[in-house]
């Protein structure tokens, strides 16, 4: 279960998480794969990893707005899907550098191209899979008082600064600091 | 969203993205996500750099707090349907007032509780938004957001019903951000008006409903 007023740290044992789940620092993003905002702070995200390294964990969960993004429910359960293959986090590279093309028959692509199984990878996106997963991700922003995508909470504190690299990365490297 | 805000999202559009959108409606709900960036700067929640400041006045709402009766009211649903909040006596109803149609805050606002219905019906609760556009212009909004819930139209007289819920801004011709939560006995159980330019997201309102069963079930052991 979590919290309503303060979202429970990364989980490692369900979220999918990059670094140490002990690093000092925790950032978290709700994320929807077909929105353009998600897709233009990616490289940012990428950026304050590379620059803080070890003190950082980052953890994805998903937040498809699905009646606008007619194509993020299907992205999401091919992220699952990859990562039921071990490869989540290089499906959510590539179907975040591929945000205009997220319909079944490019998913197929993407996982074949990852050298993935595409045709078990498919089956599991169709059947909606990970449904179960994704909506309680999407359950447990709502909770947390996510209202938008991206949504980025640091040790647990929803972030309400602008979606740009300088005020998340000081935003981000401040628990840092008092530790 | 200004004819300028227009414009450079246009233009930005042209420039930065013409290969990669593929239809219309993608290319309209990037003008559209590229005009909320610029009216509320990328940051809803702090209200630094809200255009929303700039188009509507500042007001000091008196929203029916908790306790009071509902005013009961029957506004149009569509252009030959009307609705009225009685009809819902007997289970909870989620109001949400937001000021227009079609402005971004409100479109990602009520995108999200659209997402959430099954939630809300989980609960036992009806959702309906209401603002003080035209019956044709919310079956517009609800066609081209794929809105599943109903939107009411406060048109005539207008800002009537927002007015007897203490939500209407005179000075600008909406009404407020405001949530209701409206027990089964047609009771205010929880309201709660967001700043303008804010989209409160749902947490308050599942936890509003939240309570208002465990209520019911402790009065059902009793």
């Amino acid at each position: 279960m979590i919290n309503q007023t303060q979202l429970k740290l990364p989980d490692p044992e369900r979220d999918h998480i990059q670094g140490a789940i002990d690093a000092p620092i925790a950032l978290l993003e709700y994320g929807d794969y077909e929105c353009l905002f998600c897709g233009e702070v990616q490289p940012i995200v990428r950026e304050i990893q590379r620059r803080l390294g070890d003190d950082l964990c980052f953890a994805f969960r998903h937040f498809p707005l699905t009646n606008v993004h007619p194509h993020a429910e299907h992205a999401a359960e091919a992220a699952e899907g990859a990562g039921e293959q071990g490869a989540f986090w290089p499906m959510h590279e590539m179907l975040f550098a591929n945000q205009a093309a997220l319909d079944d028959e490019s998913l197929a692509e993407y996982a074949a191209a990852l050298g993935l199984n595409a045709k078990r990878l498919i089956q599991e996106v169709i059947s909606g899979a990970h449904a179960q997963r994704i909506h309680e991700d999407f359950k447990s922003g709502v909770r947390a008082g996510v209202n938008g995508t991206p949504s980025f909470f640091i040790n647990g504190q929803r972030y309400d600064g602008a979606r740009a690299f300088e005020p998340l990365l000081a935003a981000i490297s401040q628990p840092a600091r008092i530790t | 969203m200004t004819g300028d805000q227009d414009a450079r999202a246009s233009s930005q559009l042209r420039s930065n993205r013409e290969g990669s959108l593929r239809d219309s409606q993608t290319r309209f709900h990037f003008l559209m996500a590229t005009a909320a960036e610029a009216n509320t700067a990328t940051n809803p929640k702090s209200g630094q750099g809200n255009d929303y400041k700039e188009m509507y006045s500042k007001s000091r709402p008196k929203a029916l707090p908790s306790g009071v009766e509902a005013p009961d009211f029957t506004l149009r649903s569509t252009p030959d349907q009307w609705l009225a909040l009685s009809e819902f006596r007997g289970q909870p109803v989620v109001l949400a007032f937001y000021p227009a149609d079609w402005s971004p805050v409100c479109g990602d606002q009520m995108a999200l509780y659209n997402e959430m219905l099954k939630e809300f019906h989980e609960l036992g609760a009806e959702l309906i938004g209401i603002s003080v556009d035209g019956a044709w212009c919310h079956a517009a909004f609800a066609r081209d957001r794929k809105l599943h819930f109903p939107l009411l139209a406060d048109f005539e007289p207008k800002g009537d019903v927002a007015r007897r819920y203490g939500v209407y801004r005179d000075k600008d011709g909406v009404s407020e951000r405001a949530l209701f939560v409206i027990d089964a006995e047609g009771k205010v159980h929880w309201s709660f008006v967001s700043p303008i330019g804010v989209n409160p997201g749902a947490d308050g309102i599942l936890s509003a409903l939240e309570d208002l069963q465990n209520k019911q079930a402790t009065l059902a052991t009793k």
